[in-house]
């Protein structure tokens, strides 16, 4: 009330000193707060990724010590699998036969024993689907535990013609699920790999969200995203993925697409190879052969 | 009016300063190295442990299975394919011992009957095919070779063999049709089947002057061969194996 009087300009100047020393007071009294706040946050956030890598099963990583001590010794333990390896001189695809795949699970079954994927239901780097194209018209396409153990027995009167189609991560040239990642924790290698930061996750599942192929699953565990990584740590190590090492009739071919001369550039040569869903320009580096119109 | 630029001044010092700070705090260390991600996340993915060996850690040491293997049908499947995850086994051989697979799951896991498996591929009904009995007690696992050779085609085309069996074709053998070299049974791609190559050859049953085998009672369909179905074979239109189907 006071400050509205024209009159009284040394009250008012006076209030106006009260406030402007009451406003310094605040962010004298408040900065350090905030900056206490922040160190305590950054600390938080470095922690809780400490324990994120505990539970992930991480026995050699000491997790123990704070973020500043468990940060070079990740680094110093992930620099000698990529020692001598040069990822400018890859860029990986896997190639695909339908025709060959027996629906036996052993991709899905090697997958999860080499990557610790959740046993349950639901959770899979890369699964097998069965098509019955029916004589009717219709398509029913199961996958019982990813095909794990086997496939049921089907009504076989109603059969038009019946294959299985493994599926996985495509490691697309151009990912939707890396574009739309608000923090930057799925990202491209050079080698051509589509990889997942768990350490960086939020979890926010918008990369569950964008993928087309429905590769990825958020961890009942560590709650951030996962999906298939080529088995990276196997690749650094001149081997191939388990998958395709385990698969029984070469259904799954894994190569170089630099190389001239290879498996899968034979593979390339000799059939006829489709993507899914090319219409979406993801330019997916899972190449198919002798692949059914019905699969999406 | 110093004031409040000076005020000012000092306010987006400390904005900036407050960014700053930030940045430096909370961006990780090499962020945006290779791109928009922490370059280390590629060396913490790569330094996880591996479970399968693979085949050639196998081979450095059971080189006499390896030789055992080579050239039979079971040439390319991986060892850990049936064994089991094996690096472990591979680092120290004596921590553990991979598995052995005993019984029958293992094998009709690949073996069982399936209709969505590729013809051609061998399989078998597990409720008829020697019940009870462990695969291996026939088939040596690591080079296998049927003990008989399949006396039936059902072997590897148990699909065709099924629907076949209750179509009105069910009493015709395979090889009414199919002429069969016996190397196909031992390499199957190397030698192929014979089909019909001309209309008379179903005419010897169904033209409508033709006379049928004694043992066919029913009434056969027939067709006038010079009128029906064009130039076209009659396999290209029918499928023999379940002539039913129009």
């Amino acid at each position: 009330m006071k400050r509205r009087e024209p009159g009284a300009s040394s009250e008012s100047q006076r209030t106006q000193a009260t406030e402007s020393v009451g406003r310094r007071e605040f962010l004298s009294r408040s900065l350090p707060a905030g900056w206490v706040l922040l160190a305590a946050l950054t600390g938080c956030g470095e922690q809780t990724g400490g324990e994120g890598e505990e539970t992930a099963g991480a026995p050699e990583e000491a997790t123990g010590g704070g973020a500043e001590t468990a940060v070079p010794e990740a680094s110093a333990a992930a620099e000698n699998p990529l020692a001598g390896y040069d990822p400018s001189q890859h860029n990986y695809a896997m190639a695909i036969d339908v025709d060959r795949c027996i629906g036996c699970g052993r991709c899905v079954e090697a997958c999860k024993t080499e990557n610790d994927v959740p046993r349950e239901p639901f959770y899979f780097r890369t699964w097998i689907e069965r098509y019955v194209v029916q004589r009717n018209g219709h398509t029913v396409v199961t996958s019982p535990n990813g095909g794990i153990s086997g496939f049921p027995p089907v009504e076989e009167a109603e059969i038009l013609r019946t294959f299985f189609v493994p599926k996985l991560c495509n490691h697309c040239s151009n990912p939707p699920c890396v574009q739309v990642c608000p923090v930057g924790a799925t990202f491209k290698t050079e080698d051509g790999v589509v990889l997942v930061d768990h350490d960086y996750c939020i979890g926010c599942r918008y990369c569950i969200q964008a993928c087309p192929y429905g590769a990825r699953f958020l961890h009942p565990v560590t709650r951030t995203a996962e999906k298939c990584t080529f088995c990276y740590h196997r690749l650094v190590r001149g081997l191939v993925p388990a998958c395709v090492e385990m698969c029984p009739t070469q259904a799954r071919i894994f190569g170089d697409l630099d190389a001239l001369s290879s498996p899968l550039a034979r593979f390339q040569r000799m059939h006829k190879i489709q993507t899914l869903k090319a219409h979406l320009n993801t330019e997916p580096k899972v190449l198919y052969a002798n692949l059914d119109g019905e699969v999406s | 009016m110093r004031q409040q630029v000076s005020r000012l001044t000092i306010l987006f010092a400390i904005l900036i300063g407050a960014l700053v700070a930030a940045r430096i705090l909370l961006v990780p260390e090499t962020f945006g190295e290779l791109g928009h991600f922490r370059a280390t996340a590629i060396g913490e993915t790569a330094a996880l442990p591996i479970r399968y060996a693979g085949r050639a850690a196998c081979a450095e040491c059971h080189a006499d299975i390896e030789e055992n293997r080579a050239g039979g049908r079971h040439a390319s499947l991986s060892c850990e394919a049936c064994h089991g995850p094996g690096a472990s086994h591979a680092e120290d051989p004596l921590a553990t011992q991979p598995e052995k697979p005993v019984g029958r799951d293992l094998c009709t896991l690949c073996h069982g009957y399936n209709p969505s498996r590729p013809t051609g591929f061998p399989q078998i009904d597990p409720a008829v095919h020697n019940p009870l009995q462990p695969c291996t007690a026939c088939h040596e696992a690591h080079a296998p070779e049927p003990p008989v050779t399949p006396e039936s085609c059902s072997g590897c085309h148990g699909q065709i063999a099924r629907t076949k069996a209750v179509s009105h074709h069910a009493l015709l053998a395979c090889t009414t049709c199919h002429s069969v070299e016996e190397e196909h049974k031992l390499n199957p791609s190397a030698s192929r089947p014979t089909k019909p190559a001309d209309r008379a050859f179903c005419g010897k049953c169904h033209a409508p002057d033709a006379q049928p085998p004694p043992e066919v009672i029913q009434e056969v369909p027939r067709v006038d061969l010079s009128s029906h179905g064009g130039h076209y074979v009659c396999w290209q239109c029918h499928y023999p194996h379940f002539p039913e189907l129009r």
